[in-house]
């Protein structure tokens, strides 16, 4: 299996070992497979840790509906809208680097790049935007907080601001978690970056790129879920 | 009671004896008797799907035994009888603090007759406890924010240990008490000597102090509904849910009014969150548990305990009737 | 193959290839991190065991007179905390896993050298820091932290230690990733999955609980964490919040956890059988699907905890019920290792003894659980010594007999020397006698009412008997495994020298040089043969098998 060994400049009785190739590993493919596999179980047990909230979030929100429905309603959905297709194009741009990267495009690959990285940046800029505003209107949990709301479809019934701090602290950690995904996937893709500019991502050896690009999208399929879950509760109410 | 767990106890051990003999026969007398010895190889046998049948159906089916005796037990021991006395139980770090219906009010102590079935309301006022008796082969965890329920039955008049078996701090191994069985005539006496009156009787001073009446008025004018006959019986909410009123509806409804809303009524009430205490808390029940002159235990409140109040935030969510 | 004879000039291997600090702390050689591993969880053992002997000298009395309250709330909850999370389950796959998996399969290291550096420099931060809250005052909240007691109540250092089991777990967590990738990826040519051996699938069932299970505790201890520190109301009733809650999240890890500490122990167990039985394991489909098998029930079992916290009836019936099938695959095992006796030529060398100790230990820890799933039977139980006996049957009769086997065992293999057999025989011993001598009082004791986490029993003077016996017992538990401390240590530097395969075993790791060279194997290894293939070794070498150190 070793046809995808390079031989890289005239040595002289054996072939030479693609430098990328590490030493325990007998063919690239090997290590391919590897890295790949590597990244499906990594993104595995982050669907663990995250699912963790997400059962403690639908177990409150069954039991809450009106007081969540009212606290989502406090949550800008067009902003968080907006942040979904951001990443959504990110993703699309990611899947044209992994196919940059494949098919030698060195243009290509550096512009998908930049693209994602400037997606994944708008999208924690409009975050930001969002925790700002929760920061002004006091939801954020803890000593300064105060929610003041009635139930959505039911004028004469106020939401219970206790279990709405649940929700707003569900809502932190959630997405704050999501954020810091982020923000490492962004630094992930600088590194990306930097080594498609030294032409370290070629056809022959892209493995960064396609396992850096599943990281990527699983962060993005977190917020698909994150975002009808948090935001879209009610709203027709 | 405690004799349907020895009993189980009993054949377990007898069942778990047997096996662990038979492992333990098995592997010494191999042990000794393939002892290696020179010129004589051991014999590769690679298995033998009958055996491993064999030996994953038997102890299979005798689990299920286990598992369906065990489940009898427990849910007898989940399923307190109609007409128990009750007793509401406050644990406290690190106290256990009890009142019986009658209104008698005791420390770390219960006294109980002999020969009739007690029932324990109980709740936490601070983190998660547990009320063991381990003579009564009785154990229930006591929870912050709601009820749970337990019952015995004591046949011997003594005095049984009584443990806290959920650490919860400093002084958990000092949570320790006494239940003291009595003859029935000695605690007729007992009874007798220093009550404060019923506890539904203190349930309705609150009752009136706190202003409860006012809307809970004994006719269908008031704002809030009518409680005579309510508890122990479905109760149809705003939302179209329909739900059994017990203990931890009632203690819901004092501290979260507005998240189980009769039909027919606005969510006008005000919460009594941090203005009530447990004990008044336990009586106000004991009180609207009094004006449905069923008794302690109405006809579908003997089956609200094991269908086990689901989670809820200060109370539960009551218990859906099919 | 087997000589007894020194060579005269050691050969380069793993052990002298580099010498110096940096050389061993940057290192990517999977068996230098394994010994990295043992040094430092060997250190927490005793950490763990020390916190256990005060435990047992203060319950010699009645009254609670050794230490204060809150002092013996903390001992036990860090005997627990590090014993769990520092020793036993990083313990043999971190230690015997991480040298022995790639060679058993004929590989030059695992799928991610760096990453298993990682994870113990992980594993090195998350004691740092538990050793520090430990030091500046130790946390109390039993090592469940049960809510609300942890995130209300206690006034111990329960971010800290939260924080440091939550970094422990990403090193359990890269470590389970790093077994299934190079299981998967990095067997030699015709090492097919029915060729592996019984500790590669044991590993693999482990490493699918470790990359599972392990981000759900993360999870919970962020949101524990959370809750001290900001006052939020996620499992505080006052605040609209369920315990209940903290309690499914907690377990649901938790009980897989137990199978991580059992399941490696029984991957030794089958390895050493087989060896000093001289034939294959009996039934070697049947046990490596029972690892399998649970490792995938265990993970609905979790509320088997939680009978009488306040679930509903039918959710207990159910829980109960599904704890009894993930019974049946160990029962399974139990038969099977000692068919595998059956007709054998079975040698007495200490890794056996350990094994049958196992087999007699894990029969009886296990046996116990049955009474534990009774429903009727665990409401009197649970929260006693019975159920603190149970686990200690698991996890120190089972799990730790299975570490000791397997470090006798393999010790040949990773240091080049031979441990002294004799000495080695007369500790097992001495830890089964111990052993059983600490934790069979504490069955009786359980069934008696005694409940766990009290530091003061004067109100049941009535147990006094039975908690001396047991610390009796502890005692003798202790010098069982200061033993091997001194052995292994002393053979380092004094051991006789050991051929490259003293047990004649069956396994690619026997066919390197004691100590293996860094890379393992010269060439790759083709494989042609089935696994425990003791027929043909033995009719190859039919003189005496074991060597005795």
């Amino acid at each position: 299996m070793s046809d995808s060994q390079i031989t890289v400049a005239t040595s002289v009785h054996e072939e030479v070992r693609n430098p990328a190739l590490l030493h325990h590993f007998a063919t690239e493919q090997q290590q391919r497979d590897a890295s790949s596999l590597g990244m499906w179980i990594f993104l595995g047990t982050e669907v663990m840790f995250f699912g963790g909230l997400f059962c403690a979030y639908l177990i409150y929100r069954l039991w809450y509906f009106g007081d969540f429905a009212a606290a989502a309603q406090t949550l800008n959905s067009w902003l968080g809208m907006t942040n979904t297709i951001v990443l959504i194009c990110s993703s699309l741009t990611v899947v044209f680097a992994v196919y940059a990267a494949q098919h030698g495009k060195r243009t290509m690959l550096l512009a998908s790049l930049a693209l994602t990285l400037l997606f994944g940046l708008a999208f924690l800029g409009i975050k930001g935007m969002e925790y700002r505003e929760k920061f002004e209107n006091h939801h954020v949990p803890g000593a300064s907080f105060s929610f003041v709301k009635t139930v959505p479809g039911h004028p004469d019934e106020m939401a219970n601001p206790r279990h709405a701090e649940i929700y707003f602290a569900l809502y932190f950690i959630m997405t704050g978690l999501h954020a810091l995904h982020m923000i490492v996937g962004i630094g992930i893709f600088i590194w990306l970056l930097t080594m498609a500019w030294k032409g370290r991502l070629t056809p022959e050896y892209n493995t960064p790129m396609e396992i850096g690009g599943l990281y990527w999208h699983f962060v993005d399929i977190i917020w698909i879920y994150l975002f009808p879950l948090l935001y879209l509760i009610d709203l027709h109410k | 009671m405690a004799g349907n767990v020895d009993a189980l106890y009993i054949f377990l051990l007898i069942v778990t004896g047997m096996m662990t003999l038979l492992v333990f026969t098995a592997v010494i007398y191999f042990a000794a008797r393939y002892r290696h010895r020179r010129g004589v190889p051991a014999e590769q046998i690679d298995g033998s799907t009958h055996l491993e049948i064999t030996w994953t159906v038997i102890p299979f089916f005798v689990f299920m035994v286990i598992f369906l005796w065990g489940a009898v037990v427990y849910f007898k021991g989940r399923t307190p009888p109609r007409d128990s006395t009750e007793v509401y139980v406050v644990a406290k770090q690190w106290m256990w603090k009890l009142e019986h219906a009658e209104g008698q009010r005791e420390i770390n102590e219960l006294h109980v007759p002999m020969g009739r079935d007690v029932k324990l309301i109980m709740t936490s006022q601070d983190v998660i406890h547990s009320f063991f008796v381990p003579a009564f082969r009785m154990k229930q965890d006591v929870l912050p924010g709601r009820y749970t329920i337990a019952w015995f039955h004591a046949t011997k008049p003594g005095t049984y240990h009584l443990f806290c078996a959920e650490y919860c701090g400093t002084q958990h191994s000092g949570m320790v008490g006494d239940i003291v069985v009595m003859e029935p005539a000695q605690y007729e006496a007992w009874m007798s000597g220093g009550s404060t009156g019923p506890l539904s009787a203190s349930g309705e001073k609150i009752f009136a102090e706190l202003g409860c009446a006012t809307c809970h008025r004994s006719d269908t004018q008031g704002r809030g509904p009518n409680l005579v006959g309510v508890f122990g019986k479905p109760v149809q909410l705003e939302d179209g849910r329909i739900i059994n009123a017990d203990e931890n509806y009632v203690r819901e409804s004092i501290l979260d009014p507005g998240a189980k809303v009769v039909k027919g009524f606005k969510p006008v009430m005000p919460t009594f969150q941090g203005l009530v205490s447990e004990e008044q808390l336990n009586a106000l029940i004991a009180y609207v548990k009094s004006l449905s002159n069923a008794g302690p235990a109405g006809p579908k409140t003997a089956t609200a305990p094991e269908r086990a109040p689901a989670p809820g935030n200060t109370g539960t969510k009551g218990t859906q009737v099919e | 193959m087997s000589t007894a004879i020194a060579q005269p000039v050691e050969r380069e291997n793993y052990l002298n290839t580099q010498y110096g600090v940096g050389s061993w702390l940057l290192t990517t050689d999977h068996k230098r991190i394994a010994l990295l591993y043992l040094a430092s969880i060997t250190f927490f053992f005793f950490i763990g065991g020390f916190f256990a002997l005060l435990i047992r000298l203060e319950l010699l009395t009645p009254a609670g007179d050794l230490v204060q309250a809150d002092t013996y709330n903390k001992l036990f909850t860090m005997h627990g905390q590090v014993m769990v999370f520092f020793f036993l389950i990083p313990s043999i796959p971190a230690v015997l896993g991480n040298f022995l998996v790639p060679m058993m399969i004929g590989a030059k290291d695992l799928a991610f050298p760096r990453i298993n550096l990682l994870s113990w420099y992980l594993y090195i931060i998350a004691g740092i820091l538990m050793l520090h809250c430990i030091l500046t005052g130790g946390v109390d909240t039993g090592w469940t932290f049960y809510t609300p007691f942890s995130t209300e109540y206690s006034n111990t250092k329960v971010i800290e230690a939260g924080l440091a089991i939550f970094i422990s777990g990403f090193s359990s967590i890269l470590t389970g990733l790093n077994f299934i990738v190079t299981i998967h990826r990095m067997r030699a040519p015709g090492m097919t999955w029915t060729r592996l051996p019984l500790f590669i699938w044991a590993h693999y069932a482990t490493s699918i609980i470790q990359i599972l299970g392990t981000p759900v505790i993360a999870i919970t201890l962020v949101l524990v964490v959370a809750e001290r520190a900001l006052h939020l109301g996620i499992f505080d009733p006052k605040l609209g919040g369920d315990p209940l809650l903290f309690q499914h999240l907690f377990w649901f890890y938790s009980h897989p956890a137990v199978y991580i500490m059992i399941l490696p122990s029984m991957g030794v167990v089958s390895e050493v059988i087989a060896c000093f039985s001289r034939k294959r394991i009996f039934g070697y489909s049947f046990v490596a699907l029972s690892s399998i098998a649970i490792a995938v029930f265990g993970f609905l079992v979790w509320a088997h905890h939680m009978f009488v916290a306040g679930i509903s009836v039918y959710a207990a019936l159910i829980f109960s019920l599904l704890s009894y099938s993930v019974a049946v695959p160990s029962a399974v095992k139990v038969f099977n290792w000692t068919a595998t006796l059956y007709k054998g030529s079975i040698h007495y060398e200490a890794p056996m003894l350990y094994a049958f100790g196992f087999l007699g230990l894990f029969t009886i820890g296990g046996l116990t659980g049955l009474f534990l799933a009774a429903l009727g039977i665990d409401v009197h139980v649970t929260d006693t010594y019975f159920v603190v006996a149970h686990f200690h049957y698991i996890m120190v009769g089972g799990a730790l007999m299975g570490y000791l086997g397997g470090m006798h065992f393999w010790w040949p293999k990773i240091t080049g020397k031979l441990y002294p057999e004799g000495w080695a025989r007369l500790a097992a011993l001495i830890v089964f006698v111990g052993f059983n001598l600490t934790f069979f009082p504490q069955f009786i004791l359980g069934y008696l009412g005694m409940p766990r986490r009290y530091f003061d029993y004067s109100h049941m003077p009535e147990f006094q008997v039975l908690n001396v016996l047991s610390t009796a017992g502890a005692t003798i538990l202790g010098i069982g495994y200061l033993l091997p401390m001194i052995y292994f240590l002393w053979s380092m530097r004094y051991g006789k020298p050991a051929p490259d395969n003293p047990w004649n075993a069956a396994g690619l790791e026997w066919q390197t040089q004691s100590p293996p060279k860094t890379f393992n194997f010269d060439e790759e290894p083709v494989v042609t043969w089935e696994a425990y293939n003791y027929d043909e070794i033995d009719k190859a070498h039919p003189e005496e098998v074991h060597v005795v150190g």
